[in-house]
């Protein structure tokens, strides 16, 4: 224990201010926040300091996915404060978006002062209760006593095992209320305990069916990024050293990089005709960090039917959820691909098949020949939204810059997914698991803060970029230079394709009606606007836009109707995906069963 | 073991050590109807208070996959030590208290005292219109007693699910 931190222990402070020094201690540098009565003595306290920043965002469910971004391209834990009642719940939706994609956040909310407490008083709401499954864990703070042991163990909570979401309700009593500081405990959690190294038992096994294998495939997902850089490049070496082909999730893009040969593509509903087909004949399926998420998996019964799976997963319960396994590794993901690199090397382990490898690197290269992404692209005309996203990527690669990029959620975010590539992990923001439109304008917020030169942009639609527009704000005041760009096709496309697919083209409620003139819209917000038309516009737009040193939207119109293939429908297997017209997959009708799917 | 094959449903016992503080009920029941588990019968209690610890003690029925699930999901719970499965695990005691009120004169009256000292059950309260019977037990006894008392003027039922215990020296305490 140093002087310093001695003296801090002896010295009586208010709530607010032990907060903030608990904070301090878990190295945080910054808090997304949005003030209200409930929280004042913490603005106070904010207010007379100045190692941590405070990023006022406008709007509380921003302050959330800001967090996220800041969590998910740094490693970091997110920090948000908001105040009692209307802004916890504001949160909430920002709250599952980081619980559903294993986003480490803290959140700090104000409460109404303990003796009020159940009363209905002023901007009261039951907090705790609201976000109980909003959450992996929260608290409320009720004893001074117990204030900074509590932020200590949050922050344990949010970063340790599957990371997740966290929120801490403080009554104003108590952040007014003098206590004690107390620092972050060094003895092991009393109960919470998540177990990061893999069984070496398990490890063998797996090794031994991947060794026997003549159909392998490796899929990986966002416990790799979870798992932080290290993870990243043991997979890639694990890929190269075994020869065997990899696909990914939505949720694990950049884990490998796009550009290795043995890169197979995202698989699932808009994955490649190759990673869905390989998925499907492999005869032994290496899942790490991934959830068998339903996007992924397609039709159950008809699920890699002939593979032996294993599954390592630091969350026991993410393990034979969905698809039961033959092999279960409970693990942190760079541990487990430390142990299978260590195991596969062994002098002892036996020998691999590498005709029976080359024959189904073969078939796969087959598949990998039906080039499933391709599209026109008119040299006159209207711009393709895949050739938008084709030529970002191309023209930010001829940059050299470090590029992140979040999304919103419909077709542009899968078209972002296909289209754009990622050789590092922690560059792709995207919300996978509870698909949240708004998004990622205040994600790229987040990221561009942890990460002031980097070049980030939101590749949005023109529907999702409405629902937290707002966040132009902040970008101007803190002179935040994200790039937002619009694939604006006029329709909630990816409502318009289903209703086109499944619903007969009725395009109900579908169309982006009355929409506002995004440059002006720009102008107005300070930051700077640009529009492409056509085709001859794309290029200069996107370099104009890399050139300013400012907040730029970008509104790039593109085809109304176009489709975002591949397309394995709801309820259908792999083998049964939709290619783009013209080209020629497995036939897919989709059945009642399908159509309750979502 | 492929998907869908598992139409057999079997009947869990799981015992949960958790610490005892606000809201740990809540997120125990919460977890369960959020994910449509079913819950048969929940019992909970402190049952150490230097450690502030209680123990709940859940029925729960489901597919071995469903309770695979239910274990592992209890598990990841922060405030939760330790979980057992008590029906997987071996051996184990299952035991319910009732009491029982039953209203029947004359000759039924007569017929609940005799079948309750036959199920050994203890007469804890009596009126002369009255009886209250405590009984401990497995929960089958439970119903058969609670099916005889039905014709002889049964009144009320308060049973406090299911407190259980594998046998043998192993304990579960953290
Ligand atoms: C419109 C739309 C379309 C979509 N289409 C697709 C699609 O085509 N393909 C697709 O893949 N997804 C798609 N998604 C995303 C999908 O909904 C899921 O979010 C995603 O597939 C889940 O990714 P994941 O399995 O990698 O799991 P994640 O949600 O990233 O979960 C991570 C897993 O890793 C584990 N983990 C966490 N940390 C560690 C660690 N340190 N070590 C080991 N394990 C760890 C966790 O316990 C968890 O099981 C789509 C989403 C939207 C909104
Ligand atoms: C908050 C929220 N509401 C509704 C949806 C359902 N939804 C998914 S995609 C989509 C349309 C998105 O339209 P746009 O942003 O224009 O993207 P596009 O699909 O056209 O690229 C909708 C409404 C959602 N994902 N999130
Ligand atoms: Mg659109």
């Amino acid at each position: 224990m140093s002087a310093t931190t001695q003296a801090a222990d002896a010295r009586v402070m208010s709530g607010a201010e032990i907060v903030l020094q608990a904070l301090k201690e878990q190295g945080v540098e910054v808090i997304f926040g949005y003030p209200g009565g409930a929280v004042l003595p913490l603005y106070d306290a904010l207010f007379q300091q100045n190692a941590i920043r405070h990023i006022l965002v406008r709007h509380e469910q921003a302050a959330v996915h800001a967090a996220e971004g800041y969590a998910r391209s740094t490693g970091k834990v997110g920090v948000v404060l908001v105040t009692s009642g209307p802004g916890a719940t504001n949160a909430v939706t920002g709250l599952v978006d980081a619980l559903m994609d294993s986003i480490p956040v803290v959140c700090l909310t104000g409460q109404v002062p303990t003796h009020l407490i159940g009363n209905d008083a002023f901007q009261e709401a039951d907090t705790t209760g609201i976000t109980r499954p909003a959450t992996k864990h929260n608290y409320l703070v009720k004893d001074i006593a117990k204030l900074a042991g509590t932020v200590h163990e949050a922050f344990y909570v949010a970063r340790s095992g599957r990371p997740g979401p966290i929120v801490i309700d403080l009554p104003k009593d108590i952040l007014i209320g003098k206590g004690a500081y107390s620092e972050a405990p060094q003895v092991p959690h009393r109960s919470y305990r998540p177990k990061t190294e893999p069984d070496m038992g398990a490890i063998r096994h797996a090794v031994r069916l991947l060794r026997a294998a003549e159909r392998p495939v490796v899929y990986t997902g966002g416990g790799v990024i979870n798992a932080g850089p290290e993870a990243s490049r043991l997979l890639t070496e694990f890929v190269r050293m075994t020869g065997f082909p990899c696909t990914s999730t939505l949720m694990g893009l950049g884990a490998c990089p796009s550009s290795d040969p043995q890169f197979l593509g995202m698989l699932g509903m808009h994955g490649t005709y190759e990673a869905n087909l390989a998925m499907h004949g492999c005869d032994v399926m290496l899942n790490i960090g991934a959830r068998f998420d339903d996007r992924v998996t397609g039709r159950l019964n008809a699920f890699a039917p002939d593979a032996k799976k294993i599954h390592a997963d630091i969350d026991p319960s993410s393990i034979n959820k969905n698809v039961a396994v033959d092999v279960a590794i409970v693990g942190d993901a760079a541990r487990v691909l430390a142990a299978l690199i260590e195991c596969w090397k062994a002098e002892d382990a036996p020998r691999q098949d590498r005709a029976a490898l080359a024959r189904w690197w073969d078939r796969i290269e087959g598949w990998r020949g039906k080039d499933c992404l391709q599209y026109r692209q008119e040299s006159r005309g209207v711009i393709k939204p895949q050739h938008a996203v084709k030529r970002l990527y191309e023209i930010t690669q001829e940059t050299g810059r470090d590029t992140f990029i979040t999304t919103e959620v419909g077709q542009h975010q899968m078209w972002a997914a296909q289209y754009f590539g990622f050789e590092k992990p922690n560059r792709w923001m995207t919300s996978g698991g509870l698909g949240t439109m708004g998004y990622g304008l205040p994600a790229a917020m987040g990221v561009q803060i942890a990460h002031p030169d980097a070049l980030v942009i939101d590749i949005a639609g023109e529907a999702s970029i409405l629902m937290n527009i707002q966040e132009m704000g902040t970008l101007a005041q803190y002179r935040l230079p994200v790039k937002v760009f619009i694939l604006n096709n006029e329709y909630m496309g990816m409502v318009r394709q289903w209703q086109e697919l499944l619903h007969g083209g009725r395009y109900s409620e579908s169309y982006s009606a009355a929409l506002p003139d995004f440059v002006k819209l720009a102008d107005s917000f300070h930051a700077t606007g640009l529009r492409a038309k056509t085709i001859d516009d794309l290029d200069r737009v996107i370099h104009e836009m890399l050139a300013i040193d400012g907040p730029v939207i970008a509104d790039i119109a593109v085809a109304k109707d176009e489709n975002c293939f591949p397309m394995i429908p709801s309820g259908a297997a792999h083998n049964e995906m939709i290619l783009a017209p013209g080209q020629q997959g497995g036939v897919a009708g989709v059945t009642d069963e399908g159509k309750v799917l979502v | 073991m492929p998907e869908g094959t598992e139409i057999g449903q079997r009947s869990a016992t799981i015992a949960v050590l958790v610490d005892n503080e606000a809201g740990i009920l809540a997120r125990v029941v919460g977890l369960f109807s959020g994910r449509g588990y079913n819950i048969e019968s929940l019992t909970v209690a402190p049952v150490d208070e230097e450690r502030r610890q209680s123990r709940v003690t859940i029925v729960t029925t489901g597919t071995a996959m469903v309770i695979e699930q239910i274990k592992a999901q209890l598990d990841r719970l922060v405030p939760v030590h330790r979980i057992a499965d008590l029906s997987l695990d071996g051996p184990h005691l299952s035991r319910e208290m009732m009491l029982i009120k039953v209203a029947g004169a004359g000759e039924e009256r007569m017929e609940a005292l005799r079948l309750a000292e036959a199920f050994r059950a203890r007469v804890v309260d009596a009126t002369t219109g009255s009886l209250v019977f405590e009984m401990t037990g497995a929960g089958e006894k439970l119903d058969a007693f609670i099916a005889l008392m039905r014709p002889l003027g049964l009144k009320e039922i308060c049973r406090t699910g299911v407190c259980a215990m594998a046998r043998g020296p192993r304990g579960l305490q953290a």
